[in-house]
């Protein structure tokens, strides 16, 4: 199958069962994305597809013929400076996700998506509710917060 | 996982061999399928189907195609004027990621979290019938208090279908045997001597869109979802409401219950309880006491007795 | 050259493999490229908790063509005795828990590997299991020690006459649940031999340890086995020695004769690798009308398994906090049908401060005293148990200050006082404790061409900040600027390190480091290596713990019980901070985990399954973003010349002591509610609202 991953068309032969973010990180050697659970439970595989954010371990990669994905090693964007600026992370398993997860998150604030908290200013409660999806065992949430909210004013 | 067949479906109305099933988002499905809890021999893709539009209804309505993303829909600008508990049950399940994944007829269909329901290793009568459920003896502190049976505790855990379930929306279903609506309050069962069913679609049936009938009232509404952290859980209990007070007493309402049942629980006790009186908490808790009358709760899950009662005079204080 | 007035260490210093870090370039255990031949295994675990494995079937039907190999006891390569018994995989026929490893299925694709692993049929005989804590066990026991060396048991005056006689008294029992670590990173391996020695890149926090241990199973000297462990997603114990997973990969690759890859799913971390043992405190406090302790009773029961006796040293905090002249600790343990405990961060004081900081709280509501106050006014000169001299103890000065930058003077003692809309808010208090420890190790150093440095230690960082901090440590022992050392770790062949464990990196590999760093400036070779083991067995070990205080601000929903941390404070007082930034982010993972013990962490047992039922993510609930809201810790500049070179003490684990029992302190502020039995849920607190 073929696929588009950051930016870059590649041709795959899959097992229909691979999921996407096993056909990143054992076939076409993108080790980015993370498993963290498998499950859809903890973000950590978090990358974007055509745009979106998503969760890559629940998505069959079969089912994406000529869409675009685009990994953390994609990825160009603020938000990876102010994580570094602000320490948004410690055993780091979990950042690609997290990162991802702010980029499309930005984009879905961009486009005036509501959250569970409101659908006004990108207050503190805002990007935490919309963060909520991507765990950090290390507890680095408070670090990610500023390191959002300055990427996203920029 | 089990090796299947996969394709694309073409056309709504064919229908699925044995062993066959639909897949649209994934969220639910390849989470099972994993755990070798769903073992399809063939996956039919719905995706490209087309069913990915929210239409105006004549008459006020909307038609929400099966295979909108939780998140279009919540962001819909229509939904979120007109029917804002929909958008805020939605907005309370899941993660950004998941709801940029799950459709609205997979939403309504994802199986329960039972625990064992989602152990392929332990006995359960959903995934194997016959099987017992140790959930009665052992945890279930997050399972059914109403409607459930001696087979079957579990609960349905979707946040969406609380607020479909309140708002009167009906299912359009393609199949075999042609079209056929089902409200979102028939569609779910209660588990009986059968829990392997989750609802009463037949095989090959396919849920096509989900309408949404105009209530003038339903503009003030709203969901309230409790959980055992601040986001990205299940409900333990939740409250979807609508409300319509005129001069101080009830002229009408829409209560449904998440978190509880085998399905959505729209609270017709309740609701029956309420029209009329006047909009006091006196009358919430009053109402809310006559549809959990029926509450069995099991060792571990009094509490959602109260919670829920709590939420209804909660929500429905917060709306008058 | 730098002066010390341009010292690195102090500085806040950005975290070294950062950038690869926010680039998804930082490789984990699991994603190293080995070859086209790389084969995947996926274990088979124990359906029942106790009997024993007589046969396993393979459906020669399912994933045929790819799988490669089934071991299982019947099969497997015979292993040398293991130390550790959850390593000796697949050597007997024996059943210990459910979710025991009871066969591997190795294949050409993960996806064979997992549906063959899912249809193998186990013949079992399953026998009754006992998988249920309580204190009237009657196989309970007193374990001869606790982790790590430290005796059960002490005693010393008169408990029951104090209590007996004193005016006022507290008897509680506190209860913990079962705990998973739950590290981002699953446990992995991927393993290869070449020739005959064997490879594996390993999720670990001791590659050194991780070497020999395997090596030992597999017949090899530790320098045969090249452990590498470049980055870590995480431990907090679970990591910290060689665990199945390691076994199994190494078995299966010599077996296929194939790089294998094993990465556990999520899943199998709630049996394979290790968790918290669920405890039973029961906490007896005798003071005077005054607030004076007389006596201090710290009784604990907890579990381990058939295989291990894991003891988990949960009151051995409490023979240091406070001064009383009448003291009793104890610990009973009995071996259940249930996986074995191992460490999860601060094993032992995160239980045991719970039970301690809370009966203390409960004991000044009792006096109508302030819960600083009390602590104060019990603060001991020496080590209340062995008579030794703190090096440096400033617990009251982390009150008093935390008190102040917390707002803490004008809070109404009286509960469930406040309340705005439907929220009840209150505020408690908690001491914290950690022993500050170093352990042996060995660094090198060699001058490179130009003006750099590397220096090598087999450390790994988890994510604590290791390689940076042991950069600025080396950078100022060799005088000059960070830019200039390149810092080698991660990798079992560098010199010998110790665990990334007991909050003891820094102290124990900085104190090698800055010894092999100086023993270079100083002789002016080009290569140094210095040893640190006889300067440590040297060292007087007791009087030595960091301390803190955490504060808590909470909000209870009225309507439902639902618990906000509106605001969480910690002050510690933890020897020379050697990395402002990577320290903060330390105390506050900590106290975030904290957060997660007192609200939402629980493994939730099933007795007649005889397993936890929670066993994912979604189920065992952590700490998400949402539930953080404002969240500090501070320092005080806190010195201490009898520690290590450095000055420091540990901080990775202080931050979940304590932080626990001020946000139940403060649970109770609000509502009145007294949760006894974590965590505390909704359900615990609504009923008395």
């Amino acid at each position: 199958m073929d696929l588009v991953v950051n930016g870059t068309r590649r041709s795959v032969e899959l097992d229909p069962r691979t999921t996407l973010l096993d056909a990143l990180r054992e076939h076409l050697g993108l080790t980015g994305a993370k498993k963290g659970c498998d499950h859809g439970q903890c973000g950590a595989c978090t990358v974007l597809l055509d745009g979106r954010r998503v969760n890559s371990c629940l998505i069959l990669a079969i089912t994406l013929q000529d869409s675009s994905v685009t990994t953390i090693e994609g990825v160009d964007h603020p938000v990876q400076d102010k994580f570094l600026e602000h320490d948004g992370f410690q055993c780091g398993y979990c950042t690609p996700g997290q990162i991802c997860s702010a980029v499309g998150m930005l984009d879905e604030v961009s486009k005036g998506w509501p959250s569970a908290v409101g659908d006004a200013e990108l207050t503190d409660a805002e990007i935490r509710e919309r963060m909520s999806g991507n765990l950090c065992r290390c507890g680095a949430y408070p670090n990610m917060i500023p390191a959002i909210r300055e990427a996203a004013a920029r | 996982m089990k090796t299947f067949t996969y394709r694309t479906a073409t056309d709504v109305a064919h229908g699925l061999e044995p062993g066959a099933t639909f897949l649209a988002g994934g969220t639910n499905l390849v989470d099972l399928m994993k755990l070798g809890v769903a073992t399809p021999d063939v996956l039919v893709d719905v995706t490209r189907l087309g069913l990915d539009e929210v239409a105006d209804l004549p008459g006020g309505g909307l038609r929400i195609g099966a295979g909108v993303r939780n998140s279009d829909l919540a962001a819909d600008s229509r939904v979120r004027r007109d029917w804002p508990v929909l958008s805020q049950a939605l907005l309370a399940g899941a993660s950004g990621q998941l709801r940029n994944m799950a459709t609205t007829a997979g939403n309504l269909l994802q199986r329960t979290r039972c625990r064992y329901f989602m152990d392929a290793t332990m006995p359960c009568n959903k995934h194997e019938p016959g099987s017992g459920c140790p959930a009665r003896e052992g945890d279930h502190r997050n399972l059914a208090i109403l409607g459930a049976s001696e087979a079957c505790v579990a609960t349905h855990p979707s946040d969406m279908a609380v607020a479909l379930a309140a708002l009167d929306a009906v299912v359009q279903i393609s199949g075999p045997a042609g079209e056929r609506t089902v409200p979102v309050t028939e569609l779910h069962r209660l588990p009986g001597d059968t829990p392997e069913r989750d609802t009463v679609l037949e095989h090959g049936e396919l849920i096509t869109a989900v309408d949404l009938p105009p209530l003038g009232f339903a503009a003030r509404s709203a969901y309230r979802k409790v959980r055992d952290r601040a986001s990205y859980a299940f409900a333990v209990g939740s409250v979807a409401a609508a409300i319509q007070v005129d001069a101080g007493a009830v002229t009408d309402v829409r209560l449904a219950f998440g978190a509880v049942a085998h399905k959505p629980w729209r609270a017709y006790t309740a609701e029956e309880a309420l029209r009329g009186r006047p909009a006091t908490r006196e009358s919430f808790l009053d109402a809310a006491d006559a549809e959990l009358t029926a509450a069995r709760p099991l060792r571990d899950n009094a509490f959602k007795v109260a919670l829920t009662r709590n939420l209804v005079v909660s929500v429905l204080e917060g709306l008058s | 050259m730098t002066t010390t007035a341009e010292r690195a260490v102090g500085q806040p210093i950005g975290r070294v493999e950062g950038p690869d870090k926010v680039r998804g370039a930082a490789r984990y255990a699991a994603e190293y490229p080995v070859g086209d031949d790389l084969a995947y295994a996926w274990v088979a675990q124990s359906p029942v908790a106790r009997g024993t494995l007589t046969d396993v079937t393979v459906d020669p039907l399912v994933e045929a063509d790819d799988v490669l190999a089934v071991l299982w006891h019947g099969n497997a390569p015979r292993l040398a005795e293991a130390d550790d018994p959850e390593l000796a995989v697949f050597q007997s026929d024996r059943i210990s828990y459910r979710g025991q490893a009871l066969a591997l299925v190795v294949a050409r694709t993960l996806e064979a590997a997992r549906r063959a692993a899912a249809t193998l049929q186990l013949d079992i005989e399953q026998e009754p299991h006992d998988s249920v804590l309580r204190t009237d066990h009657p196989e309970l026991y007193t374990p001869e020690k606790v982790n790590p060396n430290f005796p059960s048991d002490t005693a010393s005056g008169d408990v029951e006459a104090a209590l007996a006689g004193a005016p006022v008294t507290v008897d509680v029992t506190y209860r913990t649940p079962p705990l998973h670590n739950s590290p981002m990173e699953p446990h992995a391996t991927t393993a290869l031999w070449a020739d005959d020695d064997l490879v594996l890149y390993d999720s670990n926090q001791h590659p050194p340890g991780v070497a020999a241990s395997i090596g030992g199973l597999f017949g090899l000297p530790a320098d045969r086995v090249h452990v590498i462990t470049e980055h870590v997603g995480g431990g907090f114990g679970s990591k910290g020695t060689a665990r199945p997973n390691a076994v199994l990969a190494a078995m299966a690759a010599k077996v296929t004769g194939r790089p294998v890859r094993l990465a556990l799913p999520r899943q199998a971390l709630f049996s394979m690798v290790g968790h918290r043992t669920p405890t039973i405190q029961r906490v007896r406090l005798a003071a005077t009308a005054d607030g004076h302790l007389t006596a201090i009773d710290h009784d604990v029961v907890e579990q381990s398994s058939r295989l291990f006796e894991f003891a988990e040293q949960t009151a051995v905090s409490t023979r240091h906090m406070y001064a009383a002249a009448n003291r009793r600790t104890g610990h009973r343990l009995v071996r259940l049908d249930m996986p074995t405990p191992r460490w999860m961060r601060a094993p032992g004081e995160a239980p045991g401060m719970v039970a301690l900081e809370c009966a203390m709280d409960e004991l000044a509501v009792v006096l109508d005293l302030d819960p600083i106050e009390l602590r104060v006014r019990n603060e001991p000169s020496v080590e209340p148990e062995s008579g030794t001299p703190f090096s440096s103890r400033h617990y009251v000065e982390c009150l008093r200050r935390g008190a102040e930058r917390f707002g803490w003077h004008d809070r109404d003692p009286r509960p469930k006082q406040r309340r705005e809309g439907d929220w009840w808010i209150g505020t408690g208090v908690a001491g914290a404790t950690y022993p500050t420890m170093a352990q042996p190790s060995t660094a090198r150093v060699r001058r490179l061409s130009g003006d750099s440095y590397e220096v090598s230690i087999a450390a790994t960082d988890l994510g604590t900040g290791a390689r940076t901090i042991l950069t600025q440590i080396a950078a100022d022992a060799l005088e000059v600027p960070v830019s200039q050392v390149r810092m080698r770790i991660g990798d079992s062949t560098l010199p010998r390190a110790s665990v990334a464990g007991g909050s003891s990196g820094s102290a124990s590999w900085g104190w090698a480091v800055t010894g092999a760093c100086r023993s270079l400036r100083e002789s002016g070779r080009e290569e140094a290596t210095f040893d640190s083991s006889e300067l440590i067995k040297q060292q007087e070990k007791d009087g030595k713990h960091a301390f803190g205080a955490h504060f808590a601000e909470v909000r209870v929903d009225a309507m439902t019980g639902e618990v906000r941390v509106s605001r969480l404070f910690g002050m510690y007082a933890a020897g020379r901070i050697l990395n402002p930034r990577t320290a903060r982010s330390q105390f506050l993972g900590g106290m975030i985990m904290g957060m997660g013990m007192a609200l939402h962490e629980e493994s939730v047992l099933d007795p007649a399954q005889g397993t936890w039922v929670n066993h994912d993510l979604a189920e065992y609930h952590i700490p998400v973003h949402a539930d953080i809201e404002s969240i500090e810790a501070e320092w005080l500049d806190e010195q201490d010349d009898q520690l290590n070179p450095m000055g420091s003490k540990g901080i990775g684990e202080i931050g979940i002591v304590g932080s626990p029992a001020a946000i139940l302190n403060a649970i109770w502020h609000a509502t009145g509610v007294r949760v006894r039995d974590l965590p505390a849920r909704l359900d615990k607190i609504l009923p008395h609202l």
